[in-house]
């Protein structure tokens, strides 16, 4: 157990410091996470509620894949971006490999499918409490997809922290397409997985436990916000 | 199959089912129905379990489309926002009261200008306005169906259909309701509502049109009817003796 | 709505690049040298004579390879010769230079229990291995590390593969990692001395046999070939390169240090 208890002393002497690697670090991973989870619900809230009330051929089809989708391996998901955005693959003329835009991208893809799967539950379960209600009113496909979505912000809020968890906890993806590169595209997790091939176990470990305070801090964050307008929702 | 009828339902009457037939689950639940409703006025349709009453409703709306028969519309039921329905169990969004009536405004497209003076109106006519930030769901059963009904007058129907709006209601709460109906029925919206509550048919029915096994079985005044009726499945209904 | 991904993507970008201006070049290079720290001593000062920042991506050396042909990379600095020279032969690189050499290490579990210490070379520890059937992590990456370790197993004629999976465990994974496993399952491993000396979770091993002159390692730094990648920052790396090779260069190499020792040897040519 002096493992840990080393790794403890690690986490919060870098926390108490304000170590400026460490801060660094930390907004570096919040900034590509938190980026990815909007993109993947800008993406996926739609898509899921598109997937639960639209009416096309191949929906069922599209909601397996989606389903699925949740299952990628994130080193897959890097080595397919990295091949897309290197110079030698058609996208390389962007010149985006091993820079962050690339990791939010790679995690995008891998928590867009996430969200849109959790979204299209909500929204499918709220269509059979509002469906006649909002069939009576003459509402359109779109209105009601945008009524679903907005009363079931709630859920969604849940849906969008699943995803974000997703992205926080993930090394494969964004160690490839980002290279791990200091003071530019190194993460938490790349960072632990650093030190831990340097053999620095106490310190990855305290890096793991700094990682997980952080996303405790901001799940509570959002419950908080969810239990604020919870007031003003249902019963 | 729906017949495409260049006339309308004749003078006086909103809607007409003419010959409507509907089959589900291999049982007739409509039968050759000719049900017309006056353009004025509350109309009571009434009659036994599995009469087919609420279907007709939903036949009237354009939310089913019948097997057979024709539904033929006055030319004041063109838009989408002219025929409204109540439910028995209000289905509010979860949000408040007034949020609600600006999504029913918003989704039956009244216009911008417009919206924050009736807004005003729906809330003042269902004496809303003292829980309108209360959230919508969080409210009494009676008090979600004044809201229910409130947005459904939101883009000023010209017909209201009301499936047992107050079945699961206490007396107190059925008043407030009823006095809506008859406010709405004044201001010239031709009114239908479904009830078993033969004192409620008293009490807001100008006319009566009785089901029994998917078809009509009798139409007349309000007065008349529950005064004597004339069909044996009528009779035996409100005697309490009609058995499916 | 999926319009709405691309001016998104364009716009996080934009301020990503905006954050990064500055000239910069990206050098693949291997695990050896970035966890030994290497780069952390010498690139500050690089950068503060060029004003050119130094993006290290540290890779196996095959992957640095292979990274360096699709033209992800400014410099190629691994440490695998021949698969240096047939990069610069086939055109993908400009001309391979020597940079710095230290030597590969056998670490072990403290006790020995192959008895290879007391080898009088490094093929008859490996010898002594094999015999005793003593687990042995092998890079088994393609690294320099790993071709090295093939080359040697080669000369004291031995093929392990056989026995892959049995005593001879391939990780496929870097060095540390690699160690990890080592230390973690009491087995013997081909390591460099820089990260040896840098490792942070050593246990109970420590360095078993050292010092022949098989055990040469040499470093190796290439330009990638602005013939084949129009996009590579020829001048910015050429300017690099050239401090590399240069006395200062040479000098920040020597004077990194762990634990008091000297990790890499400058030995550009004159």
């Amino acid at each position: 157990m002096q493992g840990f208890g080393d790794a403890f002393a690690s986490a919060f002497g870098l926390i108490l410091r304000l170590d400026a690697d460490l801060l660094e670090i930390v907004g570096l991973s919040l900034r590509v996470t938190l980026s990815a989870t909007l993109c993947a619900c800008l993406i996926g809230f739609p898509l899921g509620a598109l997937l639960a009330v639209g009416r096309f051929p191949l929906r069922g089809a599209l909601s397996v894949l989606v389903n699925a989708m949740m299952g990628l391996p994130p080193v897959v998901v890097g080595l397919t971006v990295y091949l897309m955005l290197s110079r030698a693959g058609p996208l390389g003329a962007l010149g985006l490999l091993y820079t962050p835009t690339a990791m939010i991208v790679a995690q995008t893809i891998l928590v867009t499918p996430i969200v849109a799967a959790l979204t299209r539950q909500i929204v499918a379960d709220l269509d059979v409490e509002y469906h006649e209600t909002l069939r009576s009113m003459g509402a359109n496909a779109r209105t009601r997809m945008q009524t679903l979505l907005w009363d079931g912000r709630l859920a969604l809020m849940t849906a969008a922290l699943a995803g974000m968890g997703r992205a926080l906890a993930e090394v494969g993806a964004v160690m490839i397409v980002g290279g791990n590169i200091d003071h530019v595209t190194r993460v938490m997790t790349t960072a632990i997985a650093l030190e831990t091939s340097r053999g620095e176990l106490a310190l990855a470990l305290g890096l793991g436990i700094v990682l997980m305070v952080l996303s405790l801090a901001l799940n509570a964050l959002v419950m908080g916000a969810r239990a604020g307008a919870g007031r003003m929702a249902h019963a | 199959m729906l017949r495409l009828v260049a006339s309308g339902p004749g003078p006086d009457a909103m809607v007409r089912l003419e010959g409507v037939g509907l089959t589900r689950g291999g049982r007739r639940v409509l039968d050759d129905l000719h049900l017309a409703i006056p353009a004025t006025g509350i109309t009571a349709i009434m009659g036994p379990n599995g009469a087919g009453k609420s279907l007709s409703l939903r036949v009237m709306a354009g939310l089913v489309a019948p097997d057979e028969g024709a539904v033929l519309r006055s030319e004041d039921l063109a838009g989408r926002q002219d025929i409204a329905l109540v439910f028995q169990k209000p289905v509010l969004l979860r949000r408040s009261v007034r949020a609600n009536l600006r999504h029913a405004l918003a989704v039956y497209g009244v216009p911008w200008r417009q919206r924050r003076e009736r807004l005003g109106e729906l809330l003042d006519f269902g004496r809303l306005a003292s829980i309108a930030d209360a959230p919508a769901r969080a409210l009494s059963g009676g008090e979600q169906q004044r809201v229910a009904m409130v947005r459904a007058l939101a883009a000023r129907p010209r017909l209201l259909l009301l499936d047992e709006p107050t079945a699961s209601l206490d007396p107190q709460a059925t008043a407030a309701i009823e006095t809506l109906i008859q406010n709405t029925a004044h201001s010239g919206t031709a009114v239908v509502i479904v009830t078993h509550d033969r004192g409620q048919a008293g009490r807001l029915a100008d006319h009566i049109r009785f089901l029994h096994k998917g078809a009509l079985a009798e139409a007349a005044s309000a007065s008349q009817f529950l005064l004597a009726q004339k069909s044996p499945e009528a009779q035996a209904y409100l005697a309490g003796k009609l058995l499916l | 709505m999926r319009s709405l991904v691309l001016p998104l993507v364009t716009a996080l970008s934009m301020t990503a690049t905006a954050q990064a201006e500055g000239e910069f070049i990206v050098v693949q290079s291997t695990t050896s040298t970035q966890n030994s720290g290497l780069y952390d001593t010498i690139l500050p000062a690089f950068t503060a004579a060029s004003d050119i920042a130094v993006r290290v991506v540290a890779v196996g050396t095959g992957q640095a390879i292979r990274n360096a042909r699709n033209c992800d990379g400014d410099v190629l600095l691994v440490h695998a010769k021949a698969a240096e020279e047939a990069f610069v032969a086939g055109g993908h690189g400009l001309a391979r230079a020597d940079l710095m050499y230290n030597d590969f290490v056998l670490v072990g579990p403290a006790d020995d229990p192959a008895g290879a210490g007391a080898a009088a070379d490094i093929g008859a520890a490996l010898t002594a291995i094999a015999t005793a059937r003593a687990p042995f992590a092998s890079r088994g990456d393609d690294s320099g590390t790993h071709r090295k370790e093939r080359v040697l197993w080669d000369a004291a004629g031995i093929d392990p593969d056989g026995a892959s999976g049995a005593w001879y465990r391939e990780t496929g994974s870097g060095m540390g990692a690699t160690l990890n496993i080592a230390t973690g399952m009491g087995a013997y491993a081909l390591t460099d001395r820089a990260t040896w000396i840098a490792f942070g979770n050593k246990g109970d091993h420590r360095i078993v046999a050292e010092g022949d002159a098989a055990l040469f390692n040499q470093y190796g730094v290439i330009a990638v070939n602005p013939a084949k990648c129009p996009a590579v920052r020829a001048q910015a790396a050429r300017t690099f390169i050239d401090w590399l090779l240069s006395p200062p260069g040479q000098a920040a190499i020597a004077a990194h240090r762990r634990g008091g020792r000297q990790l890499f040897f400058p030995n550009a040519a004159e």
